[in-house]
């Protein structure tokens, strides 16, 4: 399984941002792998537990390495329990520590939502600030791996509908070093997702040292003036694909914005795109039903109407589960570049 | 022997204690001194506390004290049901039947500096670790100043971080893996803190505990899984949520003790709580902990226990209330003289009605204040 990850890519590397001299080109595993080092070296409260984040190094190897630096105290071979992975995270969390919980697959979280979304994101509130969470759970999703129904899921729209939780989810090296660094740093839950099949075909530069990529602040991966790309993750290399495309095609200006963080919402920048192009593509590989593009839409809606020139367009999985295995049902499924040059030229049209 | 008896109360009673039941006369109806009954007789791989014996080896104000705090749960239980049904206060649950073995656990372990994750009848455990009379009612009366939530739970939702009360929720055990949590994070940190957790024999059906005492069990974590038999999951009797007589028979599992222990006698509870602490602190990992006991309320303002379960067990039950039974236990070792157990008890009632006057005064939290504390401050 994991192999066929390594191998099965066809995106492009896209730059991460540099920062002069001072960076190194490295994969996307590689940047979270030496944050996750730098910032257990630099603080002794940060621990990592997980389902084979030990000798083993994590299923896909982000947390390699780890153990033997930082030893089994803090690196933590759980059992297969995810509710217990994050239950007992949060009382580490309570007790001083600075947990890093790996669930090994986003397909999986499902029996911790309990313990994230009604103990993790609602500890401060309920306490009236008495207590706080301060944790990152980090998690694989994303589909296009030929993970089949239970290693390609994506739903953090049912994590960034709780009030409580941060999520982010980098598409670049740079961001992922940047947006974990403020993750561990920040004073609340924070999901962390990561792409898997980011992991070795996405590579960028990266800066060394303290770099922080604030949560809720979107990036603009390209500026244009005819119609706007709003997406996150895998889908921001997607997007820049179909945009090459088109652009090269109809010679059409586009914008593509790289939401980085999904709550927070960059609610901003999306807003003074969009009153800029007058159009807006929102692209994600989540079921789009009640999704990150659903909010995305109708805030744009709600906030930029008098701008627009055309109807807000989402570009997202049908209401079917993600997703099934055989590759002709599983390109049926997938978003790609194909699907949003589509709609991407449906609205340039309009 | 149990056979002997009549009357299905008093099997109710005797089924609480897994087989094997004696009675000092086994003719009557309902008649069980609880500290002559073999405990867990039926226990698998449990261990059973003997019964507690004179003053368990604590001083007389050490005695007076943990029945001060039996006594103002009680009292404020009691206050609460009637601030309930005068309309003033909006939900209760209710701990009556729960507060010995609470407050005898509370004496074994160092409040101020260990770790308590309670569960919603745990108001005698939370009174004894720091809570005060004035803060339960600020939170049963949703004032602004109540400090376990300012306002935002429900009551019996306690939590303080200055007590080392660790706020919960509504869904049963969910706080059972903090505890693991909490007693890791005390380890790898050297801080000598045990965490105590608290849940129901119905809380003992999920996955969580499971989870809990798995990974505690693993890393030997300063850590003790209390478990409140109450006999009932709101209104299933326990017949229903185990094939099993014992919660604590389930340690074995985990590769750490289970110990059952009559909970209506608060010294015996103290005592196993207290071998359990020692053991922690030593290193040695963690302990189950089932305190036998009966809850004397409906679950909740809201229920009404006469759906299911009959009013003479909750009166035989009521035989062996743990205040009456530690007010006499203090009576026998003359840690109290009648004169002295009264002033008690008027000590407790003035506590509470000062606390209810503060708290009926106390203003109820600004509504632009709703919105508060979801994230950090910026």
């Amino acid at each position: 399984m994991v192999e066929t990850l390594e191998r099965t890519t066809d995106a492009k590397p896209m730059n991460g941002v540099a920062d002069g001299g001072d960076s190194t080109n490295m994969t996307f595993i590689e940047a979270i792998n030496t944050t996750l080092r730098d910032e257990m070296r630099a603080d002794e409260r940060v621990v990592i537990l997980g389902e084979d984040v030990g000798p083993r190094g994590g299923v896909f190897r982000v947390t390699a390495g780890l153990i033997e630096e930082f030893g089994e105290d803090r690196v933590i071979d759980t059992p297969l329990a995810e509710s217990g992975i994050i239950g007992t995270a949060i009382g580490m969390a309570i007790n001083g520590l600075r947990p890093i919980a790996e669930i090994q697959f986003m397909d999986f979280i499902h029996s911790a939502l309990d313990q994230i979304l009604n103990e993790a994101a609602r500890l401060r509130y309920r306490s009236n600030n008495d207590f706080s969470c301060p944790m990152v759970i980090r998690v694989p999703f994303g589909g296009g791996v030929h993970g089949a129904l239970y290693h390609s899921q994506s739903i953090e729209a049912m994590f960034v509908h709780t009030p409580g939780i941060k999520v982010v989810a980098p598409a670049t090296p740079a961001d992922a070093r940047g947006l974990l660094h403020s993750a561990i740093h920040d004073g609340d839950p924070v999901l962390f997702l990561e792409h898997k099949k980011m992991y070795r075909s996405i590579k960028g530069e990266v800066p060394a040292g303290d770099y922080e990529a604030p949560l809720g602040k979107a990036r603009i991966v390209q500026e244009g003036a005819d119609v706007t790309v709003v997406t996150y993750g895998m889908m921001v290399h997607e997007s820049q694909r179909a945009i090459g495309e088109v652009a090269k095609e109809t010679g059409a200006s586009i914008e593509l914005i790289d939401l980085r963080s999904l709550k927070p919402l960059d609610t901003e920048t999306i807003l003074n795109s969009v009153k800029k192009t007058g159009k807006a593509v929102v692209v994600t590989e989540a079921n789009g039903l009640c999704s990150v593009a659903s909010e995305v839409a109708a805030t744009i809606g709600e906030q930029a109407f008098a701008w627009l020139d055309g109807p807000v367009t989402r570009v997202a999985a049908p209401d079917v589960p993600a997703m099934p295995f055989s590759p002709p049902l599983e390109h049926a499924f997938m978003i790609d570049a194909e699907k949003i040059g589509v709609a991407l030229r449906k609205l340039l049209d309009f | 022997m149990a056979t002997e008896t009549t009357g299905a109360a008093d099997k109710a009673v005797q089924r609480a204690f897994a087989g094997k039941t004696t009675t000092e006369n086994g003719s009557s109806s309902i008649h069980l001194p609880l500290e002559h009954v073999d405990v867990g007789g039926g226990a698998l791989s449990a261990t059973v506390a003997p019964p507690s014996e004179g003053d368990a080896g604590l001083d007389h104000d050490t005695l007076r004290e943990m029945y001060e705090y039996v006594a103002l749960a009680r009292a404020l239980d009691e206050r609460m049901w009637q601030l309930n049904r005068a309309g003033k206060a909006a939900f209760i649950v209710s701990g009556q039947g729960h507060e010995g073995a609470q407050v005898g656990a509370a004496f074994a372990l160092e409040r101020g500096k260990d770790f308590l994750l309670p569960y919603y009848r745990d108001l005698a455990f939370s009174l004894a670790f720091g809570l005060t009379a004035e803060n339960v009612m600020m939170a049963a009366l949703a004032r602004a100043d109540d400090p376990t939530s300012g306002g935002r739970q429900m009551p019996g939702h306690y939590g303080s971080r200055k007590f080392n009360i660790i706020s919960g929720s509504s869904p049963v055990s969910t706080q059972v893996p903090h505890a693991t949590g909490t007693a890791y994070a005390a380890k790898v940190r050297g801080t000598g803190q045990v965490s105590i957790t608290c849940f129901g024999e119905g809380g003992a059906s999920k996955g969580d505990v499971h989870e809990a005492c798995n990974f505690a069990g693993i890393h030997k974590l300063p850590v003790i899984f209390f478990c409140e038999n109450n006999r009932y999951a709101i209104s299933v009797p326990i017949e229903r949520q185990m094939a099993i007589d014992n919660v604590a028979d389930r340690a074995v599992g985990y590769g750490f003790p289970g110990v059952i222990v009559d909970g209506t006698d608060v010294l015996a509870v103290y005592q196993v709580v207290k071998d359990a602490a020692d053991r922690a602190r030593r290193g040695e990992g963690p302990t189950l902990v089932e305190a036998k006991l009966y809850r004397f309320q409906p679950h909740t303002s809201d229920d009404d226990d006469r759906a299911y379960r009959d009013p003479e067990e909750v009166k035989a039950w009521r035989d062996h209330d743990p205040l009456l039974r530690f007010a006499q236990r203090l009576l026998d070792v003359g840690a109290v003289d009648e004169d002295s157990l009264a002033g008690i008890k008027d000590k407790v009632r003035s506590d509470v009605d000062a606390a209810t006057d503060v708290a009926e005064a106390a203003p109820l939290p600004d509504s632009a204040t709703f919105d508060h504390h979801v994230y950090a401050a910026q």
